[in-house]
């Protein structure tokens, strides 16, 4: 007789969890349509969509012509009907060709029919790093989409909750944007059974302390996160925030946090001029400058496009070791400290390359 | 997908229509002439004061192809525009109201005073939506018909949009779709031979737009825009078409605009029009050239055509009066509507 080992969490990887999500959601109600180039090829959009043609009518999934403008159109127009449209493309940067249709039509729609039309649509957009990815296939264009009012913007990292926000951007009214980085699709965690929603709704406390804030977006989350960590088996213990949810940004929690450390960092994935960490700054400056006791600081990806060759992408891309030393500098911190987190993070990443996802970083959360 | 590729649709043939059919066009052609040109009157406002603050694309000159067109679409049907939506919006039979307190920033417009003259919509009569980025509603169209393919409905969307939206990449990738999909669209072309003052032969080296749906397996219609006869009896034809499953129609519409692209004024005086083109086209008014033939028929009379002048001039009066009294949004509620 088969029993379930109830005591051992099932651990998912982020891609998984995401087809999770996805699935339990199309299940959930036969409204949602899925569009993708190869939307049941024997990728399936790095294996998120894999077996949805089985779970549902595969009348839902359609193909898409390399046609993204027109393509997001039509998943808009069918959302104006009643559709709950999903799309996923492969590279953030197929997109680009759709900006037209995403900001004139889902960002407006409900705006311009002053609250007739609503446009239920998840376009999520897979970012790639690693492995020479270059400079039009790894580009995190979050701030792109975050400028825009009326788009929802996530950045799903850890596996439940990326399930949770994957079935909660289907059954939201408006246009939800998710940019997944491929190394976040890697991120193991445990993960529930059955269809369930994580809230849109704003950034969330990974690890409390009173040393610093530290706000991550995208998979930035997991190097702030392991960093914090290592710091807090050294007596250093800080306020770790997943963004998440990027637009609507709610800050509430992260300038209560900031009034209370008097220290905030800031962790993009995408550019850190004009990054997230640059409105996030301004913000806690806004409202919480007496507060603070030095001055914020951004981490982010240099002024530069992203370059193929491992030789160049030699910190191109905030780590530990970057999260580390601007703590350190920020906190004053014992040049031992520092030493033995630093060679701690040394020891954990074995070595592997800069260019591949590291074992460390996969968890599990 | 051989059978799909080889739907055809044949040139059709017209006989006059039916006296109520053919009242009902004349009403509405004269209805929208009325509309446009007392906005165009009206549009400089009275001393200091102008009282339509948004820019405005009139119809004049184009009515034939949207009210042939409309007279075959049910309310079911459902409409996409472009920037130039007055007459799409009034053929439809949208409300005349919303769209003038509209075009007066009005809290009572259609949409809120958000849009102005480029966003009509009215949704109870099909009038869907209007979208002034050119060729940017024409997916949206698909998206529609996509949803009724999807769900076995039997309505059918329309897609309007100008000669200059072909050029646009998202037509190609929509008509490619639409006939991979075999989706119930329609996309009627209204060719008024500018793309603002560049002329269509600067655009294109030949004007017989069909080419470019027929390149997509799409039948291609197309028609005299100054005989809305003419107009109803292809979109007759190509609802038809669609209606049976056959997939997407393409019907092409040759039409003039009268007025300067944006805004109430005549432009000939620029002199991007060769000489005597407008007068030709006038010659034929689709609205004038109507009314002289129903007369000839004897289906209206001189009488009727007063009365009707008398009746919709005064609707309209009295509509401008109510649109100049209504009351402005208030400017706390522009964040409104951006999160559903």
């Amino acid at each position: 007789l088969f029993m379930p080992d109830t005591a051992a969490p099932r651990l998912l990887k982020t891609s998984d969890a995401i087809r999770e999500g996805l699935t339990e959601a199309a299940r959930a109600c036969r409204d949602v349509l899925f569009f993708a180039e190869g939307v049941d090829d024997a990728s399936a959009v790095f294996g998120t969509l894999t077996g949805l043609d089985k779970a549902i009518d595969p009348r839902r999934l359609i193909e898409m012509p390399i046609a993204e403008n027109g393509l997001c159109g039509i998943a808009i127009g069918a959302a104006l009907l009643g559709k709950r449209s999903v799309i996923s493309l492969n590279r953030a940067e197929f997109a680009l060709p759709a900006m037209e249709q995403i900001v004139n039509n889902a960002a407006k729609a409900f705006y311009t029919s002053n609250g007739k039309h609503r446009v239920p649509l998840l376009l999520r957009l897979v970012v790639g790093r690693g492995w020479g990815q270059g400079p039009a296939h790894a580009q995190s264009l979050e701030t792109m989409f975050a400028a825009v009012p009326g788009l929802k913007v996530i950045m799903p990292v850890f596996a439940e909750d990326a399930k949770g926000m994957m079935a909660a951007a289907i059954a939201d009214d408006n246009p939800v944007i998710s940019i997944e980085n491929r190394w976040a699709h890697y991120i193991r965690g445990p993960v529930p059974e059955g269809y369930y929603t994580c809230p849109l709704d704003g950034p969330k406390l990974l690890r409390s302390g009173d040393a610093l804030t530290v706000v991550a977006s995208g998979y930035m989350a997991a190097e702030a996160l392991r960093l914090a960590d290592l710091l807090a088996e050294h007596g250093v213990a800080l306020d770790v925030f997943d963004l998440r949810v990027l637009r609507p940004l709610r800050l509430a929690d992260i300038i209560a946090s900031a009034r209370r450390t008097g220290r905030l960092l800031t962790v993009d994935t995408g550019f850190k001029i004009l990054g997230m960490g640059s409105e996030i700054v301004a913000q806690v400056t806004e409202q919480a400058f007496s507060s603070l006791r030095a001055p914020p600081r951004r981490l982010g990806l240099p002024d530069h496009p992203t370059p193929s060759s491992r030789g160049l992408i030699v910190g191109y891309y905030p780590d530990g070791f970057a999260i580390l030393q601007s703590v350190a500098a920020m906190l004053d911190l014992p040049q031992a400290t520092v030493d033995r987190v630093h060679a701690a993070l040394t020891d954990k990443l074995e070595g592997v390359g800069v260019d591949v996802p590291n074992r460390f970083f996969q968890g599990p959360f | 997908m051989t059978e799909r590729m080889t739907a055809t649709l044949e040139p059709v043939q017209t006989a006059p229509a039916a006296p109520a059919t053919a009242r009902r066009m004349f009403e509405r052609l004269h209805w929208i002439r009325l509309v446009e040109e007392m906005i165009a009157r009206r549009y400089g406002g009275a001393g200091d004061v102008q009282d339509m603050r948004c820019p405005i694309h009139l119809s004049s000159g184009q009515e034939g192809a949207a009210v042939g067109v409309c007279d075959v679409l049910e309310d079911s049907d459902l409409l996409f525009s472009t920037h130039r939506c007055h007459a799409h919006y009034l053929a439809k039979g949208g409300a005349l109201q919303p769209m003038l307190d509209e075009i007066h920033g009005k809290a009572s417009g259609c949409v809120g005073g958000r849009g102005g003259s480029m966003h009509l919509m009215d949704e109870s009569v099909g009038m869907f939506a209007s979208v002034p980025i050119v060729s940017s509603a024409i997916p949206l169209a698909a998206g529609a018909a996509l949803t009724f393919a999807l769900d076995g409905l039997p309505h059918i969307a329309a897609a309007f949009f100008g000669d200059a939206a072909i050029e646009g990449g998202v037509w190609h990738e929509t008509a490619n779709f639409a006939r991979m999909q075999n989706l119930p669209i329609l996309f009627v072309c209204e060719n008024n031979l500018y793309s603002i003052f560049t002329p269509l032969r600067r655009r294109q080296p030949d004007d017989n737009l069909g080419r470019l749906a027929a390149a997509f397996g799409i039948p291609a219609l197309r028609a005299d825009g100054n005989d809305v006869e003419v107009v109803r009896a292809n979109a007759r034809a190509a609802v038809d078409h669609i209606r049976q499953g056959n997939g997407p129609v393409f019907l092409q519409i040759d039409t003039y605009r009268y007025r300067e692209h944006c805004g109430p004024n005549d432009d000939d005086h620029i002199g991007y029009r060769p000489d005597g083109e407008l007068a030709a086209w006038r010659r034929h008014d689709p609205v004038t050239s109507y009314r002289d033939t129903l007369l000839a028929r004897g289906i209206i009379t001189d009488a009727d055509v007063q009365a009707l002048q008398q009746a919709q001039t005064a609707a309209l009066v009295s509509g401008f009066a109510a649109a100049l009294a209504a009351p402005l949004p208030e400017a706390h509620t522009a964040g409104d509507f951006v999160y559903a």
